[in-house]
Protein backbone atom coordinates (compact mmCIF):
# COMPACT_ATOMS: atom_id res chain seq x y z
CA UNK A 1 0.00 0.00 0.00
CA UNK A 2 2.81 2.25 0.96
CA UNK A 3 4.59 1.88 -2.27
CA UNK A 4 1.60 2.21 -4.32
CA UNK A 5 1.30 5.76 -3.07
CA UNK A 6 4.50 6.50 -3.10
CA UNK A 7 4.96 5.97 -6.88
CA UNK A 8 1.51 6.83 -7.92
CA UNK A 9 0.61 10.13 -6.20
CA UNK A 10 3.27 12.16 -7.50
CA UNK A 11 2.87 11.07 -11.17
CA UNK A 12 -0.84 11.59 -10.72
CA UNK A 13 -0.77 15.28 -9.17
CA UNK A 14 1.62 16.18 -12.34
CA UNK A 15 -0.45 14.85 -14.87
CA UNK A 16 -3.40 16.50 -13.76
CA UNK A 17 -1.91 19.50 -12.22
CA UNK A 18 -0.15 20.30 -15.98
CA UNK A 19 -3.31 19.32 -17.73
CA UNK A 20 -5.03 22.35 -15.32
CA UNK A 21 -2.01 24.68 -16.31
CA UNK A 22 -2.93 24.15 -19.40
CA UNK A 23 -6.72 24.24 -19.51
CA UNK A 24 -6.10 27.76 -17.58
CA UNK A 25 -3.83 29.17 -19.73
CA UNK A 26 -4.82 28.11 -23.33
CA UNK A 27 -7.85 25.91 -23.07
CA UNK A 28 -10.09 27.95 -21.27
CA UNK A 29 -12.00 31.22 -23.14
CA UNK A 30 -11.53 34.49 -21.60
CA UNK A 31 -14.26 35.85 -19.59
CA UNK A 32 -15.63 38.70 -20.87
CA UNK A 33 -16.55 40.63 -18.43
CA UNK A 34 -13.37 40.72 -15.84
CA UNK A 35 -10.66 39.61 -18.58
CA UNK A 36 -7.49 37.82 -18.09
CA UNK A 37 -7.52 38.27 -14.27
CA UNK A 38 -10.96 35.72 -13.76
CA UNK A 39 -8.69 32.74 -14.56
CA UNK A 40 -7.46 33.05 -11.17
CA UNK A 41 -10.41 31.73 -10.26
CA UNK A 42 -9.51 28.53 -11.76
CA UNK A 43 -7.25 28.10 -9.08
CA UNK A 44 -8.79 30.15 -6.39
CA UNK A 45 -11.62 28.25 -6.01
CA UNK A 46 -10.26 24.71 -5.77
CA UNK A 47 -8.30 26.11 -2.98
CA UNK A 48 -10.49 27.47 -0.88
CA UNK A 49 -12.67 23.79 -1.30
CA UNK A 50 -9.34 21.77 -0.27
CA UNK A 51 -9.01 24.15 3.19
CA UNK A 52 -12.19 23.23 4.13
CA UNK A 53 -12.03 19.20 3.24
CA UNK A 54 -8.11 19.77 4.96
CA UNK A 55 -10.16 20.89 8.12
CA UNK A 56 -13.02 18.50 8.11
CA UNK A 57 -9.71 15.96 8.04
CA UNK A 58 -8.08 17.39 10.59
CA UNK A 59 -11.24 17.12 12.63
CA UNK A 60 -12.21 13.09 11.52
CA UNK A 61 -8.66 12.19 12.16
CA UNK A 62 -8.83 13.85 15.54
CA UNK A 63 -11.97 12.07 16.47
CA UNK A 64 -10.55 8.72 15.37
CA UNK A 65 -7.16 9.46 17.30
CA UNK A 66 -9.20 10.22 20.72
CA UNK A 67 -11.17 7.44 19.96
CA UNK A 68 -8.56 4.88 18.92
CA UNK A 69 -5.47 6.23 19.90
CA UNK A 70 -3.86 4.87 17.31
CA UNK A 71 -0.97 7.13 16.51
CA UNK A 72 -1.48 7.49 12.75
CA UNK A 73 -4.29 9.43 13.43
CA UNK A 74 -2.83 11.88 15.22
CA UNK A 75 0.02 11.66 12.33
CA UNK A 76 -2.69 12.70 9.72
CA UNK A 77 -4.33 14.98 11.76
CA UNK A 78 -1.26 17.24 12.05
CA UNK A 79 -0.55 16.85 8.35
CA UNK A 80 -3.96 18.01 6.94
CA UNK A 81 -3.76 21.11 9.45
CA UNK A 82 -0.62 21.79 7.79
CA UNK A 83 -1.44 21.86 4.49
CA UNK A 84 -4.27 23.01 5.02
CA UNK A 85 -2.99 25.91 6.72
CA UNK A 86 -0.73 26.56 3.37
CA UNK A 87 -3.77 26.44 1.43
CA UNK A 88 -5.79 28.36 3.43
CA UNK A 89 -2.94 30.96 2.98
CA UNK A 90 -2.94 30.87 -0.97
CA UNK A 91 -7.12 31.24 -0.55
CA UNK A 92 -6.01 34.52 1.32
CA UNK A 93 -3.24 35.45 -0.72
CA UNK A 94 -4.86 34.96 -4.39
CA UNK A 95 -8.27 36.24 -3.54
CA UNK A 96 -7.31 39.48 -2.86
CA UNK A 97 -4.87 39.72 -6.26
CA UNK A 98 -7.86 38.64 -7.96
CA UNK A 99 -10.41 41.26 -6.19
CA UNK A 100 -8.15 44.29 -6.44
CA UNK A 101 -8.64 44.98 -10.22
CA UNK A 102 -12.22 43.22 -10.16
CA UNK A 103 -13.81 45.29 -7.52
CA UNK A 104 -11.22 47.90 -7.03
CA UNK A 105 -10.78 47.02 -3.63
CA UNK A 106 -8.00 44.57 -1.94
CA UNK A 107 -10.54 43.11 1.16
CA UNK A 108 -14.16 42.93 1.48
CA UNK A 109 -16.06 41.74 5.05
CA UNK A 110 -18.02 39.45 2.80
CA UNK A 111 -19.67 35.77 4.19
CA UNK A 112 -16.65 33.61 2.57
CA UNK A 113 -13.75 35.32 2.50
CA UNK A 114 -14.41 36.11 6.44
CA UNK A 115 -14.70 32.85 7.37
CA UNK A 116 -11.54 32.16 5.52
CA UNK A 117 -9.72 34.62 7.39
CA UNK A 118 -10.94 32.98 10.89
CA UNK A 119 -9.67 29.73 9.61
CA UNK A 120 -6.95 30.69 9.24
CA UNK A 121 -6.65 31.82 12.57
CA UNK A 122 -8.04 28.82 13.77
CA UNK A 123 -5.27 26.43 11.83
CA UNK A 124 -2.73 29.10 13.37
CA UNK A 125 -3.85 28.54 16.56
CA UNK A 126 -3.77 25.28 15.88
CA UNK A 127 -0.07 24.90 14.90
CA UNK A 128 1.06 27.18 17.50
CA UNK A 129 -0.83 24.26 20.19
CA UNK A 130 1.24 21.80 18.39
CA UNK A 131 4.21 23.37 18.95
CA UNK A 132 3.85 24.68 22.16
CA UNK A 133 2.88 21.34 23.67
CA UNK A 134 5.73 19.29 21.98
CA UNK A 135 5.22 15.92 20.64
CA UNK A 136 4.25 14.20 23.64
CA UNK A 137 1.00 12.11 24.10
CA UNK A 138 -0.70 14.91 25.80
CA UNK A 139 0.24 17.44 22.92
CA UNK A 140 -1.69 15.54 20.35
CA UNK A 141 -4.93 15.08 22.87
CA UNK A 142 -4.96 19.07 23.04
CA UNK A 143 -4.63 19.34 19.31
CA UNK A 144 -7.50 16.84 18.61
CA UNK A 145 -9.96 18.51 21.17
CA UNK A 146 -8.99 21.50 18.93
CA UNK A 147 -9.81 20.21 15.80
CA UNK A 148 -13.08 19.21 17.06
CA UNK A 149 -14.26 21.89 18.65
CA UNK A 150 -13.06 24.30 15.53
CA UNK A 151 -14.44 21.81 13.11
CA UNK A 152 -17.89 22.16 14.98
CA UNK A 153 -17.72 25.96 15.32
CA UNK A 154 -16.85 26.34 11.37
CA UNK A 155 -20.51 26.11 10.35
CA UNK A 156 -22.26 28.42 13.37
CA UNK A 157 -19.06 30.96 12.45
CA UNK A 158 -20.20 30.72 8.82
CA UNK A 159 -23.36 31.31 9.76
CA UNK A 160 -23.32 34.64 12.37
CA UNK A 161 -20.62 36.27 9.83
CA UNK A 162 -23.37 36.04 7.44
CA UNK A 163 -25.85 37.22 8.92
CA UNK A 164 -24.09 39.54 10.29
CA UNK A 165 -23.05 40.99 6.45
CA UNK A 166 -26.30 41.09 5.59
CA UNK A 167 -27.52 43.25 7.92
CA UNK A 168 -25.29 46.29 6.52
CA UNK A 169 -25.57 46.87 2.82
CA UNK A 170 -23.21 45.02 0.84
CA UNK A 171 -20.38 46.93 -0.09
CA UNK A 172 -19.90 45.42 -3.58
CA UNK A 173 -22.14 42.61 -5.11
CA UNK A 174 -21.06 39.14 -3.82
CA UNK A 175 -19.13 37.11 -5.29
CA UNK A 176 -22.69 34.80 -6.29
CA UNK A 177 -22.52 36.82 -9.53
CA UNK A 178 -19.06 35.83 -10.97
CA UNK A 179 -19.98 31.81 -10.58
CA UNK A 180 -22.41 31.48 -12.99
CA UNK A 181 -20.05 29.52 -15.33
CA UNK A 182 -21.98 29.34 -18.56
CA UNK A 183 -19.15 28.06 -20.74
CA UNK A 184 -18.58 24.52 -21.11
CA UNK A 185 -15.17 24.57 -21.34
CA UNK A 186 -15.17 26.55 -18.05
CA UNK A 187 -16.75 23.93 -16.21
CA UNK A 188 -14.31 21.79 -17.13
CA UNK A 189 -11.52 23.44 -16.48
CA UNK A 190 -12.87 23.81 -12.96
CA UNK A 191 -13.71 20.63 -12.91
CA UNK A 192 -10.21 19.19 -13.37
CA UNK A 193 -8.54 21.79 -11.74
CA UNK A 194 -10.21 20.64 -8.69
CA UNK A 195 -9.03 17.04 -9.23
CA UNK A 196 -5.63 18.19 -9.19
CA UNK A 197 -5.36 20.16 -6.18
CA UNK A 198 -7.27 16.99 -4.39
CA UNK A 199 -4.47 14.91 -5.69
CA UNK A 200 -2.17 17.45 -4.76
CA UNK A 201 -3.30 17.44 -1.08
CA UNK A 202 -3.55 14.10 -0.77
CA UNK A 203 0.55 13.69 -2.16
CA UNK A 204 1.19 16.07 0.54
CA UNK A 205 -0.53 14.55 2.79
CA UNK A 206 1.13 11.55 2.34
CA UNK A 207 4.67 13.38 2.02
CA UNK A 208 4.12 14.74 5.18
CA UNK A 209 2.78 11.75 6.94
CA UNK A 210 5.41 9.81 5.81
CA UNK A 211 7.67 12.66 7.09
CA UNK A 212 5.97 12.58 10.60
CA UNK A 213 6.60 9.01 10.58
CA UNK A 214 9.88 8.79 10.38
CA UNK A 215 10.49 11.16 13.03
CA UNK A 216 8.80 9.10 15.56
CA UNK A 217 10.77 6.68 14.26
CA UNK A 218 13.91 8.16 14.76
CA UNK A 219 12.42 9.25 18.23
CA UNK A 220 12.07 5.37 19.08
CA UNK A 221 15.24 4.24 17.88
CA UNK A 222 17.12 6.96 20.00
CA UNK A 223 15.26 5.92 23.12
CA UNK A 224 16.47 2.25 22.24
CA UNK A 225 20.08 3.49 21.81
CA UNK A 226 19.93 5.19 24.47
CA UNK A 227 19.31 2.19 26.95
CA UNK A 228 22.11 -0.14 24.95
CA UNK A 229 24.85 1.83 24.71
CA UNK B 1 -21.11 19.47 41.53
CA UNK B 2 -22.28 22.14 43.85
CA UNK B 3 -19.36 21.69 46.07
CA UNK B 4 -17.57 21.88 44.01
CA UNK B 5 -18.59 25.09 42.50
CA UNK B 6 -19.06 25.70 45.84
CA UNK B 7 -15.36 25.14 46.69
CA UNK B 8 -14.17 27.68 43.97
CA UNK B 9 -16.77 29.98 44.92
CA UNK B 10 -15.30 29.96 48.28
CA UNK B 11 -11.70 30.13 46.80
CA UNK B 12 -12.34 33.16 45.18
CA UNK B 13 -14.37 34.72 48.32
CA UNK B 14 -10.94 34.68 50.38
CA UNK B 15 -8.97 36.80 48.00
CA UNK B 16 -11.42 38.65 45.67
CA UNK B 17 -8.57 38.85 43.53
CA UNK B 18 -10.30 37.26 40.08
CA UNK B 19 -13.07 39.28 40.32
CA UNK B 20 -11.19 42.40 41.08
CA UNK B 21 -8.83 41.60 38.33
CA UNK B 22 -11.86 40.94 36.28
CA UNK B 23 -13.90 44.46 37.22
CA UNK B 24 -10.65 46.49 36.66
CA UNK B 25 -9.79 45.27 33.27
CA UNK B 26 -12.85 45.44 32.03
CA UNK B 27 -13.33 49.37 32.38
CA UNK B 28 -10.07 49.66 31.62
CA UNK B 29 -11.15 48.32 28.30
CA UNK B 30 -14.48 50.52 28.56
CA UNK B 31 -11.96 53.45 29.10
CA UNK B 32 -9.64 53.06 26.31
CA UNK B 33 -12.10 52.66 23.92
CA UNK B 34 -13.86 55.35 24.55
CA UNK B 35 -10.87 57.55 23.63
CA UNK B 36 -11.07 55.86 20.34
CA UNK B 37 -14.21 58.08 19.64
CA UNK B 38 -14.84 61.90 19.95
CA UNK B 39 -17.09 62.19 22.50
CA UNK B 40 -19.63 64.09 20.45
CA UNK B 41 -19.69 61.84 17.58
CA UNK B 42 -22.75 60.05 16.31
CA UNK B 43 -20.25 56.60 16.34
CA UNK B 44 -20.42 56.41 19.72
CA UNK B 45 -23.95 55.03 20.78
CA UNK B 46 -23.24 52.94 17.63
CA UNK B 47 -19.53 51.28 18.51
CA UNK B 48 -21.03 50.75 22.20
CA UNK B 49 -22.40 47.89 21.96
CA UNK B 50 -18.84 46.72 20.70
CA UNK B 51 -17.04 48.54 23.32
CA UNK B 52 -18.97 46.41 26.02
CA UNK B 53 -18.13 43.01 24.50
CA UNK B 54 -14.38 43.49 23.76
CA UNK B 55 -14.46 44.14 27.08
CA UNK B 56 -16.15 41.16 28.13
CA UNK B 57 -13.95 38.91 25.97
CA UNK B 58 -10.72 40.86 27.26
CA UNK B 59 -11.49 40.27 31.09
CA UNK B 60 -12.99 36.90 30.46
CA UNK B 61 -9.75 35.93 28.99
CA UNK B 62 -7.99 37.16 31.99
CA UNK B 63 -10.32 35.70 34.25
CA UNK B 64 -10.85 32.03 32.61
CA UNK B 65 -6.74 31.61 32.67
CA UNK B 66 -6.69 32.06 36.78
CA UNK B 67 -9.59 29.66 37.28
CA UNK B 68 -6.90 26.97 36.55
CA UNK B 69 -3.69 29.08 37.26
CA UNK B 70 -3.94 28.09 40.99
CA UNK B 71 -4.92 24.84 39.99
CA UNK B 72 -1.61 24.23 38.42
CA UNK B 73 0.20 26.53 40.93
CA UNK B 74 -0.73 24.11 44.05
CA UNK B 75 -0.88 20.89 42.01
CA UNK B 76 -5.34 21.13 43.34
CA UNK B 77 -5.94 19.39 39.99
CA UNK B 78 -4.37 16.23 40.73
CA UNK B 79 -6.04 16.17 44.03
CA UNK B 80 -9.43 17.00 41.98
CA UNK B 81 -8.80 14.29 39.80
CA UNK B 82 -8.00 11.28 42.38
CA UNK B 83 -11.97 12.43 43.69
CA UNK B 84 -14.49 9.49 42.02
CA UNK B 85 -16.18 12.33 40.12
CA UNK B 86 -17.12 12.28 37.01
CA UNK B 87 -14.90 13.99 34.38
CA UNK B 88 -17.51 15.86 33.06
CA UNK B 89 -18.78 17.62 36.40
CA UNK B 90 -15.82 18.48 37.12
CA UNK B 91 -15.82 20.93 33.55
CA UNK B 92 -19.38 21.76 34.24
CA UNK B 93 -18.60 22.53 38.14
CA UNK B 94 -15.82 24.64 36.76
CA UNK B 95 -17.66 26.57 33.57
CA UNK B 96 -20.98 27.20 36.25
CA UNK B 97 -18.08 29.21 38.64
CA UNK B 98 -16.52 30.92 35.65
CA UNK B 99 -19.97 32.11 34.17
CA UNK B 100 -20.86 32.99 37.67
CA UNK B 101 -17.39 35.39 37.86
CA UNK B 102 -17.86 36.81 35.10
CA UNK B 103 -21.59 37.35 35.12
CA UNK B 104 -20.90 39.39 38.82
CA UNK B 105 -17.61 41.33 37.16
CA UNK B 106 -20.90 42.33 34.27
CA UNK B 107 -22.82 43.86 37.15
CA UNK B 108 -20.93 46.39 38.00
CA UNK B 109 -19.47 46.71 34.06
CA UNK B 110 -22.53 47.27 32.89
CA UNK B 111 -24.14 50.10 35.08
CA UNK B 112 -20.34 52.00 34.04
CA UNK B 113 -21.22 51.41 30.85
CA UNK B 114 -24.23 53.25 30.70
CA UNK B 115 -22.90 55.96 32.15
CA UNK B 116 -19.86 56.30 29.77
CA UNK B 117 -21.61 55.77 26.80
CA UNK B 118 -24.88 57.44 27.91
CA UNK B 119 -26.98 55.14 26.91
CA UNK B 120 -30.68 55.35 27.65
CA UNK B 121 -31.90 53.16 31.20
CA UNK B 122 -34.53 51.58 30.09
CA UNK B 123 -36.69 48.19 30.07
CA UNK B 124 -33.36 47.70 27.38
CA UNK B 125 -31.22 46.68 29.89
CA UNK B 126 -33.15 43.16 30.51
CA UNK B 127 -31.88 41.80 26.88
CA UNK B 128 -28.74 43.16 27.31
CA UNK B 129 -28.52 41.25 30.47
CA UNK B 130 -29.94 37.95 28.61
CA UNK B 131 -27.33 39.08 26.02
CA UNK B 132 -24.53 39.01 28.49
CA UNK B 133 -26.09 35.91 30.22
CA UNK B 134 -26.06 33.45 26.55
CA UNK B 135 -22.71 35.05 25.36
CA UNK B 136 -20.74 34.40 28.32
CA UNK B 137 -22.19 30.69 28.82
CA UNK B 138 -21.00 30.56 25.44
CA UNK B 139 -17.61 31.96 26.05
CA UNK B 140 -17.09 30.24 29.75
CA UNK B 141 -17.96 26.41 27.83
CA UNK B 142 -15.07 26.58 24.90
CA UNK B 143 -13.11 29.29 27.51
CA UNK B 144 -13.01 26.61 30.49
CA UNK B 145 -11.82 23.41 27.96
CA UNK B 146 -9.21 25.91 26.65
CA UNK B 147 -7.95 27.36 29.84
CA UNK B 148 -7.54 23.56 30.80
CA UNK B 149 -5.38 23.05 28.02
CA UNK B 150 -3.85 26.01 28.08
CA UNK B 151 -2.46 26.35 31.06
CA UNK B 152 -0.26 22.96 30.50
CA UNK B 153 1.08 24.57 27.18
CA UNK B 154 4.69 26.76 27.51
CA UNK B 155 3.15 29.87 26.22
CA UNK B 156 0.33 29.64 28.52
CA UNK B 157 -0.99 33.35 28.71
CA UNK B 158 -0.55 33.49 25.23
CA UNK B 159 -2.29 30.51 24.13
CA UNK B 160 -5.18 31.41 25.41
CA UNK B 161 -6.98 34.15 23.52
CA UNK B 162 -5.42 32.62 20.60
CA UNK B 163 -7.13 29.97 20.56
CA UNK B 164 -10.34 31.58 22.00
CA UNK B 165 -10.86 34.47 20.27
CA UNK B 166 -11.47 33.28 16.66
CA UNK B 167 -13.67 30.41 18.28
CA UNK B 168 -15.64 33.28 20.48
CA UNK B 169 -16.26 35.25 17.04
CA UNK B 170 -20.17 33.98 16.48
CA UNK B 171 -20.77 34.60 20.14
CA UNK B 172 -19.14 38.18 19.53
CA UNK B 173 -20.91 38.99 16.46
CA UNK B 174 -23.80 37.66 18.05
CA UNK B 175 -24.06 39.36 21.75
CA UNK B 176 -22.93 43.11 19.43
CA UNK B 177 -26.16 42.25 17.40
CA UNK B 178 -28.27 41.70 20.36
CA UNK B 179 -27.16 44.48 22.42
CA UNK B 180 -27.31 46.98 19.46
CA UNK B 181 -30.57 46.16 18.84
CA UNK B 182 -31.68 46.20 22.55
CA UNK B 183 -30.06 49.29 23.27
CA UNK B 184 -31.98 51.21 20.39
CA UNK B 185 -35.22 50.25 21.74
CA UNK B 186 -36.11 47.27 19.22
CA UNK B 187 -38.00 44.49 20.53
CA UNK B 188 -36.29 41.03 21.80
CA UNK B 189 -38.66 39.06 18.92
CA UNK B 190 -36.29 40.90 16.17
CA UNK B 191 -33.28 39.56 17.17
CA UNK B 192 -34.54 35.84 18.09
CA UNK B 193 -32.34 34.65 15.35
CA UNK B 194 -29.53 35.83 17.10
CA UNK B 195 -30.52 34.16 20.09
CA UNK B 196 -30.98 31.01 18.75
CA UNK B 197 -27.70 31.06 17.62
CA UNK B 198 -26.18 31.56 20.25
CA UNK B 199 -28.17 29.39 22.47
CA UNK B 200 -27.17 26.88 20.20
CA UNK B 201 -23.90 27.40 19.95
CA UNK B 202 -24.06 27.15 24.32
CA UNK B 203 -25.61 23.74 23.95
CA UNK B 204 -22.96 22.70 20.98
CA UNK B 205 -19.99 23.23 23.55
CA UNK B 206 -21.21 22.68 27.16
CA UNK B 207 -21.71 19.03 25.74
CA UNK B 208 -18.70 18.75 23.83
CA UNK B 209 -16.67 20.13 26.50
CA UNK B 210 -18.26 17.85 28.54
CA UNK B 211 -17.14 14.85 26.43
CA UNK B 212 -14.03 15.79 25.73
CA UNK B 213 -12.88 17.44 29.37
CA UNK B 214 -11.30 14.33 30.10
CA UNK B 215 -8.82 13.89 27.59
CA UNK B 216 -7.76 17.59 28.10
CA UNK B 217 -6.72 16.53 32.00
CA UNK B 218 -5.76 13.40 30.94
CA UNK B 219 -1.82 12.57 32.02
CA UNK C 1 -0.57 47.02 -12.57
CA UNK C 2 -1.71 45.26 -15.45
CA UNK C 3 -4.42 42.57 -15.41
CA UNK C 4 -1.67 40.00 -16.68
CA UNK C 5 0.62 40.92 -14.32
CA UNK C 6 -2.32 40.08 -11.31
CA UNK C 7 -2.65 36.63 -13.25
CA UNK C 8 0.90 36.33 -12.75
CA UNK C 9 1.87 37.71 -9.42
CA UNK C 10 -1.52 34.95 -8.12
CA UNK C 11 0.16 31.78 -9.72
CA UNK C 12 3.68 32.79 -8.94
CA UNK C 13 2.39 33.39 -5.60
CA UNK C 14 0.78 29.53 -5.72
CA UNK C 15 4.09 27.79 -7.37
CA UNK C 16 6.30 29.63 -4.61
CA UNK C 17 4.30 28.85 -1.49
CA UNK C 18 4.10 25.50 -2.47
CA UNK C 19 7.57 24.86 -3.88
CA UNK C 20 9.10 25.98 -0.74
CA UNK C 21 6.63 23.38 1.27
CA UNK C 22 7.50 20.99 -0.67
CA UNK C 23 11.50 21.37 -0.59
CA UNK C 24 11.81 22.18 3.02
CA UNK C 25 9.43 18.38 3.02
CA UNK C 26 12.00 16.74 0.92
CA UNK C 27 15.18 18.19 2.82
CA UNK C 28 13.85 16.84 6.46
CA UNK C 29 12.71 13.38 4.90
CA UNK C 30 16.44 12.57 3.55
CA UNK C 31 18.15 13.55 6.97
CA UNK C 32 15.51 11.59 8.72
CA UNK C 33 15.98 8.47 6.26
CA UNK C 34 19.62 9.17 7.12
CA UNK C 35 19.24 9.39 10.85
CA UNK C 36 17.59 6.07 10.93
CA UNK C 37 20.29 4.10 9.32
CA UNK C 38 22.87 6.09 11.50
CA UNK C 39 20.71 5.04 14.08
CA UNK C 40 19.94 1.34 13.08
CA UNK C 41 23.71 0.59 12.51
CA UNK C 42 24.70 2.07 16.47
CA UNK C 43 22.14 -0.55 17.49
CA UNK C 44 23.71 -3.47 14.98
CA UNK C 45 27.28 -2.72 16.69
CA UNK C 46 26.10 -2.82 20.07
CA UNK C 47 24.65 -5.84 19.38
CA UNK C 48 27.78 -7.54 17.95
CA UNK C 49 30.33 -6.53 20.22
Amino acid sequence: MRRAADAALPYATLVAMTTAIYMVFIFVPTDRFQGIVQRIFYFHVPLAIMTFVAFGTVAAASILFLWRGTRAWDRVAHAAAEIGMLFCTLVLVTGPIWAKPVWGTWWTWDARLTTTLILWLIYAAYLMLRSFSGTTDQGARYAAILGIVGALDIPIINRSVYWWRTIHPAVLVTREGSSGLADARMQATLGLSFLAFFLLFLWLLWVRHENLRLGDEVDALRRQALIHP
Amino acid sequence: MFALIRKDLQIEFRTKETLAALLLLGLLTLVVLSFAFDPTSELRAEAAPGALWVAVIFAGVLGLSRSFLAERDNDCLHGLLLCPVDRGTIYLAKTAANVLFMMAAQAVIVPIFVFFFNLPLSAALGGVVLSLALGILGFASIGTLFAAIAVRTRAREVMLPLLLVPLAVPIFIAGVRVTGRVLAGKPLAEVAEWLNLMLGFDVIFLVVGWLVFEYAVEE
Amino acid sequence: MTNLNFLFAAYTAVWVLLFLYILVLSRHNRSLEKEIQELRDLLQRSRTP
